[in-house]
């Protein structure tokens, strides 16, 4: 369990999280971003841009 | 051999990217872009990798960064001359034409007025998108004069320079679906029929994945789409029409968790033998 930045509920993260990738705070829906994987930290996520896609 | 992977937010495609070169015994270093930083007269930091695998979700990030390696002498997957192709609908449509390939008919205008002029002209509804976006964002369609005089004004006041590029394209009336064909080099490694009762049909916006056989058709078209644009690992997107499969966009970053399953292929398996098969020619 990691409390989340936005709201202070605590995250349930699987072992094998990646840095850089997203999970959703179930408590208030935020996206939270793996800034750090050991120890983890979580950051809320950048907002969309313009130019992001595939 | 040492496989970089310019990336920053990393998607389910970019953890089973990781997982199948590993799999392959490949290294990989993740290359963050947000970390970055690029000296113009140093390009040794970035000539340790055999290849540079780009999954970035920035676009102008990834062309920059692809021309920057490419001038290097730095391989890259996909190279920048496709990114800068398919990274813009406008370059795409050019490309696929130049190539006499089938693309739905498209305008293209600078200016509100001149925009509204094309609209008229190719008749309505019409279909507004930017130059350079993803996801089905921002992709108008205009099914009168009213709507597109709202539109053109809410994009010359509230957007960007980039949105007074104005593409405006045909609208076909889909059958409920288009198809999304994955090609890796010169294969056409499967398809995907995406099903919508929206008239887009992006997965991102809810369209759903069911296995498209890849028809003589279906492979020739998207081989020389790919082609067309510099070639790859890509996407193409294909519309069924009345007068045969025409080409609608083509997507250098391809996302594909939703066409595993759906049509059996180890699509990343699939891309790290490519990128192997690259960084060793």
């Amino acid at each position: 369990m990691t409390p989340c930045p936005e709201c202070e509920a605590d995250v349930p993260v699987d072992t094998d999280l990646e840095a850089g990738e997203i999970i959703l705070c179930e408590e208030c829906g935020v996206e939270l971003e793996v800034v750090n994987e050991d120890p983890l930290e979580l950051a809320l996520a950048p907002d969309e841009e313009e130019d992001w896609g595939e | 051999m040492l496989v970089g992977v310019l990336c920053s937010r990393i998607r389910v495609e970019e953890k089973l990217l990781f997982e199948a070169l590993k799999t392959h015994g490949m290294a990989y270093e993740k290359l963050d872009d947000r970390t970055l930083i690029f000296d113009l007269h140093d390009p040794a930091p970035f000539r340790k990798y055999d290849l540079i695998l780009e999954r970035a979700i920035n676009h102008s990030r990834a062309q920059y960064a692809l021309h920057m390696f490419n001038d290097w002498g730095v391989k890259t997957v996909n190279t920048a001359h496709t990114a800068h192709v398919c990274g813009d609908k406008l370059l795409t449509t050019q490309a696929l034409r130049q190539h006499n390939l089938p693309v739905p008919r498209n305008l293209v205008a600078f200016t509100p007025e001149s925009a509204l002029e094309a609209i008229e002209q190719l008749g309505y509804p019409v279909v507004l998108k930017p130059c350079v976006g993803s996801w089905g964002r921002l992709v108008a369609k205009i099914n009168d004069r009213q709507a597109a005089e709202a539109v053109l004004e809410h994009k010359q006041i509230l957007g960007s320079y980039h949105h007074s590029i104005y593409y405006i394209q045909e609208y076909i009336d889909k059958p409920g679906y288009d198809i999304r064909s994955f090609v890796v080099g010169d294969e056409t490694i499967c398809a995907i029929y995406r099903t919508s009762d929206h008239w887009i049909t992006n997965t991102a916006l809810g369209g759903q994945a069911s296995n498209c056989p890849v028809t003589p058709e279906v492979d020739a078209l998207s081989r020389a789409a790919a082609k067309a644009v510099g070639g790859g690992m890509l996407a193409v997107d294909l519309l069924e029409t009345p007068d045969g499969l025409w080409v609608n966009e083509v997507n250098y970053t391809m996302e594909f968790r939703n066409s595993i399953d759906t049509t059996g292929v180890d699509i990343p398996s699939k891309m790290v033998e490519y990128i192997r098969q690259e960084a060793s020619a």
